[in-house]
């Protein structure tokens, strides 16, 4: 699996999406993307790509293309 | 006013003659703001003859924190709540409800991660939450014991509930996570009655002691009922440190009706005002403001609350600012203590939700 494909199925299953919605996706912009969801986002991405953000890159995470540059600075190419 | 801006500045950087302008600045925008989107809020400053125009930041009109049990104030069109916040609800009594929309929720969370980063640092760490998982049950409207833990949890890699849904100790899931996670720091977080009833009182009864030495608490809320156990503060920093060995341990003070902007308690022992908050402390017989070093009655005020009219409220509790820009620990902002409650309030604890 690529990681596009890892991060796209994070999404799907923490916030209950749609694929095919992706794109659009913005943190609180669905009510499944609230704190709750975010942190379980952040900690199977996390788990997922062996990598720990800190509070300040948890924060900035805040759409699914937001979250593809904040990976970036931990090593990870989306 | 630009929220982008208040946010990016460091949580204890400005001093008090740019403050000052600011705040009359961003109060009067912000009321000028509220009146035009929220009726009851206008009919009732309009009533009060309070006049359009720039006010000073001790003149901006206060709403009492009660006013929000009776009245359902919204600056924004109902469809664009993403939550509702609730304070206190000990039994029979009426609910605060705070509505927010993303923006001022958004601004809540950078508010504290700002004040949190200051104490904390930056790096997400273990997070034992003293309560039970249960306060999170309902996740468009949660109380504020639920908001404060959500708003904390930004700070943590990994959660443990320390408290069973009957609110009993568990001890064995807390071991547990402290022998995973020995070498780390770790971050307890809870409301101080909460931590003082279900945590201390259950390591002391059983005669159990924890390893937290190296670990930071953060607590706050539901400090009234201490009082009334006559449990004082410096008490209870010496029983949590006897049962868990944490020496680090920060009382903050704050309300459901301005979330995010709390004020923490510095090493010194004294509650801080950031940037994104201030505190007028007001005499009861004429409201007009206390000199340092007098007791008042506390008001609160903050550019944060937008989707609702809550930027300046005046609490139903006590305290004295000590002073502004000179504690020793260096913070700048207005710095003070929380003496009790106005005697006429009725008792409410914000997070004392549990009647157990």
């Amino acid at each position: 699996m690529t990681n596009l494909e890892k991060y796209d199925q994070l999404f799907i299953k923490d916030l209950r999406v749609k694929k095919e919605d992706l794109e659009e996706l913005k943190y609180r912009g669905i009510r499944s993307w609230d704190s709750i969801g975010h942190m379980d986002l952040v900690t199977d991405l996390e788990e997922t790509f062996g990598i720990h953000l800190n509070t300040i890159d948890v924060m900035d995470f805040s759409s699914y293309e937001k979250g593809k540059e904040v990976l970036k600075k931990y090593g990870v190419n989306i | 006013m630009n929220y982008e801006t208040i946010l990016k500045r460091k949580p204890y950087s400005l001093g008090r003659v740019e403050k000052r302008g600011f705040y009359s600045q961003w109060m009067t925008e912000l009321t000028l703001y509220h009146r035009q989107h929220c009726l009851p809020y206008e009919k009732l400053l309009k009533a009060l003859k309070i006049p359009l125009g720039n006010m000073e930041e001790d003149k901006i009109p206060m709403l009492p924190v009660g006013l929000f049990k009776d009245m359902e104030l919204i600056s924004v069109s109902p469809a664009d709540v993403f939550k509702t916040m609730t304070s206190s609800g000990t039994n029979g009594q009426e609910v605060s409800k705070i509505f927010l929309d993303t923006e001022t929720a958004g601004y809540q969370q950078q508010a504290l991660v700002s004040i949190g980063a200051d104490f904390i640092g930056g790096e997400r760490l273990p997070l034992l939450v003293i309560d039970s998982p249960d306060v999170l049950k309902n996740r468009e409207l949660f109380s504020a014991r639920g908001a404060g833990i959500l708003g904390f949890s930004i700070f943590s890699s990994k959660i443990c509930y320390a408290l069973t849904s009957d609110m009993e100790l568990d001890i064995k899931a807390v071991e547990a996570f402290l022998k995973r996670y020995k070498e780390k720091k770790i971050l307890v977080f809870g409301f101080t009655y909460i931590i003082w009833k279900y945590f201390y009182k259950a390591l002391a009864t059983q005669g159990k002691n924890l390893e937290l030495n190296n670990a930071i608490l953060i607590h706050g809320g539901g400090w009234k009922k201490l009082i009334s156990q006559s449990v004082s503060q410096e008490e209870f920093k010496t029983r949590i440190c006897s049962v868990t060995g944490i020496s680090r341990i920060h009382n903050y003070y704050g309300m459901a009706e301005q979330t995010g902007c709390i004020y923490m308690e510095c090493p010194c022992g004294n509650l801080h005002a950031s940037v994104y908050s201030d505190i007028i402390t007001r005499r009861p017989v004429d409201f007009t403001p206390c000199e340092f070093g007098e007791k008042g009655i506390i008001q609160v005020l903050s550019p944060l609350p937008r989707s609702y009219p809550g930027h300046s409220i005046l609490t139903e509790d006590e305290g004295v600012i000590i002073g502004e820009d000179d504690c020793l620990c260096g913070r700048l902002g207005k710095y003070f203590k929380v003496t009790g409650r106005i005697k006429q309030a009725q008792v409410r604890g914000c997070s004392d939700t549990y009647e157990g």
